[in-house]
């Protein structure tokens, strides 16, 4: 999946118009949704609450799919000293994702139906009884599409491992701990000014001095402004 | 069916509360006008818990901010998009008109991107200059005054430059650039394109004790809660309500037509209460439509009677006419210099601090507006779709793409904050066969006609969709950057985006001084009735390659304080 298809299979999610879930497994609890829901407080309106609630109070995955899902995210990014797929809440991520962009559903559980069946003609048992080495040697027939082709021309099974990829990599990069190990450090309240000397200096780059001559002079910024005129700023 | 009426005579009703709303309601209430806000979506506070999306982290969300619920993600602060459900539009032929709303108090203002540029004397002529289009009835200086103190009221930086299509304003310090922007800098300069400090009505300088001062989150589509940004309800709307002035607010209620009398004045509005379907009328002396350029011209078109058969204003058959919008066009670059960089907080405001405004001479090419470049780039914050595609850039390098394991965690790692992109926003060229109508055939949910579009671009936007691309090569390649994917060719038309994507349509209620060619006189009002206002961006003549915001607020100052003096002259 590349950028441009990404951005359209959201574009196609659309809220509350009639979705279907064709292969959702079962309902769940109305406690166990309200449990949920709490977890998430970010502002949203009546009308999105309800199509949150809407989405949760739905179990796409069955327990088995669920525990390939965790399997593979795993082995995608195995756990290390700043947490695991699990801390980051990436299983979870799927199972929504897959009932919010709806285009999703079908092709993931298809590629966990496609995984087993590989992992039978290899191993004569399902993915998630392999055991890793295993595992890993059915990944690496799937792991690395073709460059030099667009990514509709890939193999389904590569395609679907992007996908899967993807979903592991933006949930564990999104999360409190894949953040952590990211390092951005920002969505704090700070005050900027300019690019640490240590890393212009690295690229041998300077500010202009009439440039940085226009700048805010941080030290000023709680002084009322007052100009003259003309527009020059006096304070 | 039962309609409940207001007893209540208002001066003023407004219809909208976006950046034209926001200002006829500071300004005329401030005067001592009696106000009716009349808005289709909720209230909304930046600074209320329960709606903010500010400082939130994408796990905050169960979407971590994908784009499912609302088109910029969960976090931006805009209620709608470009479809709506239960309030359709339709095209004409394969017309790919897209048409962008926000539902809420303040409308766009909440998540737009503040880049807050004054038109320039030129912009005003264009007729004169280049024989296509018209010629506006004002001139900069009428509108210059205005503009001075939209500047002061509401705060934008900026520096002096003297440049003599973008003129200088009152400007508060821009922030230094960062890193990314310092590389476009150096290539841009190598290609002899301008580059300068942005515009932004972002506060880098305390302006009053009624708003804080930015505090670099980056954030500024998310709406800020200190009300460092330019929003219509946190610098405008709530400082009226705040300095005592008569306003009431009617929220959730879509207006479906402007009501007239006998004499074919303007009596009021009717409006659906949406949140139970009610009709409802309300009755003012003067009504302001300020609903966005579309959305006014429909209610327009809506407002028939037998004093105005065609349609509220619209004698000329130019209601909906010369809509158009501003040309788009971008190209993504990775900078290998950038790989395994040092990570810092370089959020900095929300937007670019730097851009190229237009700098050639349309004399010398093949097309007769021009277009400025926005950049953006840096280490943001995680949001859904990162991480995506995570080392696609492998193959400049010849080694294997894709894979599994820790090998991810450090291609993560390498490229991040190594991309940079740049957008071009151009000015195109109204046309009388560029409109939206009624559609005869459909009704939205609240039993209203919808609107149909009908949109071509010219060989003009073509050709300059086609500059940009060529230029953004030029720039990319002069930065040390390589471009990613293939370049816009002729079969995407130069990637040119489709009308109504910029989110800047205006021009459907234009201005003039010719009640056959035009809708509104140079004072925003209706040459056919003289009680109804248009203070939204469908006054209009051209776009220019600036963003509409700006001017839609200064004009909407000039056409209040006319308001104002002809209620003195005791002429409503």
């Amino acid at each position: 999946m590349d950028r441009r298809d990404s951005i359209k299979s959201i574009m196609l999610g659309s809220i509350g118009f009639g979705v279907l879930f064709e292969g959702c497994v079962t309902g769940v609890s109305s406690e166990d949704v309200k449990k949920t829901i709490s977890k998430f407080q970010y502002g949203r309106t009546d009308k999105e609450l309800a199509y949150d609630k809407k989405l949760f109070s739905i179990q796409c995955f069955s327990k088995k799919e669920m525990k390939s899902i965790t399997q593979l995210c795993n082995l995608i990014l195995p756990p290390n000293e700043f947490g695991s797929i699990e801390d980051a809440e990436v299983p979870e991520l799927i199972e929504f994702m897959a009932k919010d962009i709806p285009g999703y559903e079908i092709p993931i559980k298809d590629g966990l139906l496609m995984l087993d069946k590989i992992s039978k003609q290899k191993n004569s048992m399902v993915f998630i009884n392999c055991n890793e080495i295993e595992q890993k040697k059915i990944l690496d027939q799937m792991a690395f599409p073709d460059p030099d082709m667009s990514s509709s021309e890939q193999k389904e099974e590569v395609k679907w491992f992007s996908l899967m990829r993807n979903l592991t990599m933006t949930g564990y990069y999104t999360s409190k701990v894949g953040i952590e190990e990211l390092g951005y450090v920002g969505n704090t309240p700070n005050v900027w000014d300019g690019v640490p000397q240590d890393v212009l200096d690295q690229y041998g780059l300077s500010y202009d001095q009439d440039w940085i001559n226009k700048c805010i002079d941080q030290s000023k910024r709680n002084e009322t402004a007052v100009w003259d005129d003309q527009g020059n700023l006096i304070s | 069916m039962q309609i409940k009426e207001n007893p209540k005579e208002y001066d003023v009703i407004i219809v909208g509360s976006g950046a034209g709303g926001g200002m006829a309601t500071k300004v005329l209430s401030e005067a001592g006008l009696s106000v009716a806000i009349v808005e289709a979506g909720p209230y909304y506070d930046p600074a209320n818990p329960d709606q903010m999306t500010q400082m939130k982290w994408p796990y905050d969300s169960p979407r971590r901010g994908a784009g499912t619920t609302r088109p910029f993600g969960d976090f931006d602060q805009a209620y709608g998009g470009w479809d709506i459900e239960g309030e359709p539009y339709s095209q004409v032929g394969d017309t790919q008109f897209r048409w962008f709303r926000s539902r809420m108090l303040g409308g766009r203002t909440n998540h737009w991107g503040r880049i807050s540029l004054r038109f320039g004397p030129d912009d005003f002529r264009k007729k004169s200059i280049d024989g296509l289009g018209e010629d506006w009835p004002i001139s900069y200086d009428d509108i210059k005054p205005y503009y001075d103190k939209v500047d002061k009221l509401i705060g934008v930086f900026g520096s002096k430059e003297n440049l003599p299509n973008d003129p200088d304003g009152f400007f508060l310090p821009p922030p230094k650039p960062r890193l990314h922007e310092l590389f476009y800098i150096k290539g841009a300069r190598k290609s002899n394109v301008k580059v300068m400090p942005s515009r932004l009505s972002i506060l880098t300088k305390r302006i009053n004790n009624d708003r804080g001062v930015c505090f670099y989150c980056n954030q500024c589509a998310r709406s800020c809660m200190s009300y460092a940004d330019f929003s219509s309800g946190s610098c405008l709307i709530f400082p009226a309500q705040k300095s005592g002035g008569q306003i009431d607010m009617f929220v959730n209620a879509m207006v479906r037509t402007v009501t007239t009398n006998e004499e074919g004045k303007a009596t009021g509005v009717s409006y659906i209460d949406k949140t139970d379907k009610t009709e409802h009328k309300l009755k003012g002396k003067v009504v302001v439509l300020a609903a966005s350029a579309c959305s006014s011209a429909r209610i327009l078109l809506n407002s028939k009677s037998k004093q105005h058969p065609n349609g509220l204003g619209n004698s000329s058959d130019i209601v909906g006419k010369y809509l158009h919008d501003s040309t788009g066009g971008g190209r993504m670059a990775f900078i290998p210099d950038l790989m395994d960089r040092k990570i810092y907080n370089e959020d900095g405001v929300g937007g670019m601090h730097v851009y190229s405004p237009w700098w050639l001479d349309n004399k010398k090419l093949n097309f007769p507006r021009g277009y400025h470049i926005e950049v953006w780039g840096g280490m943001g914050a995680p949001s859904y779709g990162t991480g995506f595609n995570v080392n696609d850039f492998n193959k400049f390098f010849g080694i294997p793409v894709g894979g599994y394991g820790d090998v991810l965690r450090k291609d993560m790692r390498k490229y991040y904050g190594s991309l940079v992109g740049m957008d071009g926003r151009g000015e195109s060229i109204a046309m009388k066969s560029n409109y939206c109508e009624i559609d005869p055939n459909q009704v939205d949910e609240f039993g209203v006609p919808t609107l149909r579009f009908n949109y071509k671009w010219s060989e003009h936007e073509v050709n300059q969709a086609k500059h940009m691309q060529d230029t953004f090569e030029e720039v990319i390649h002069n930065m040390g950057a390589t471009a990613l994917g293939n370049k816009a060719d002729k079969s995407s038309n130069f990637g040119l985006t489709k009308p109504g994507e910029i989110i800047h349509e205006v021009g459907t209620t234009r201005m003039g001084n010719d009640p056959k060619s035009s809708v509104v006189n140079e004072f925003e009002q209706l040459h056919d009735v003289s009680n109804v206002f248009v203070v939204d961006a469908g006054p209009f003549v051209s776009q220019a390659d600036k963003n509409p915001t700006w001017t839609i607020m200064a004009l909407a100052w000039r056409s209040s304080d006319y308001i104002i003096e002809q209620f003195k002259k005791q002429n409503f």
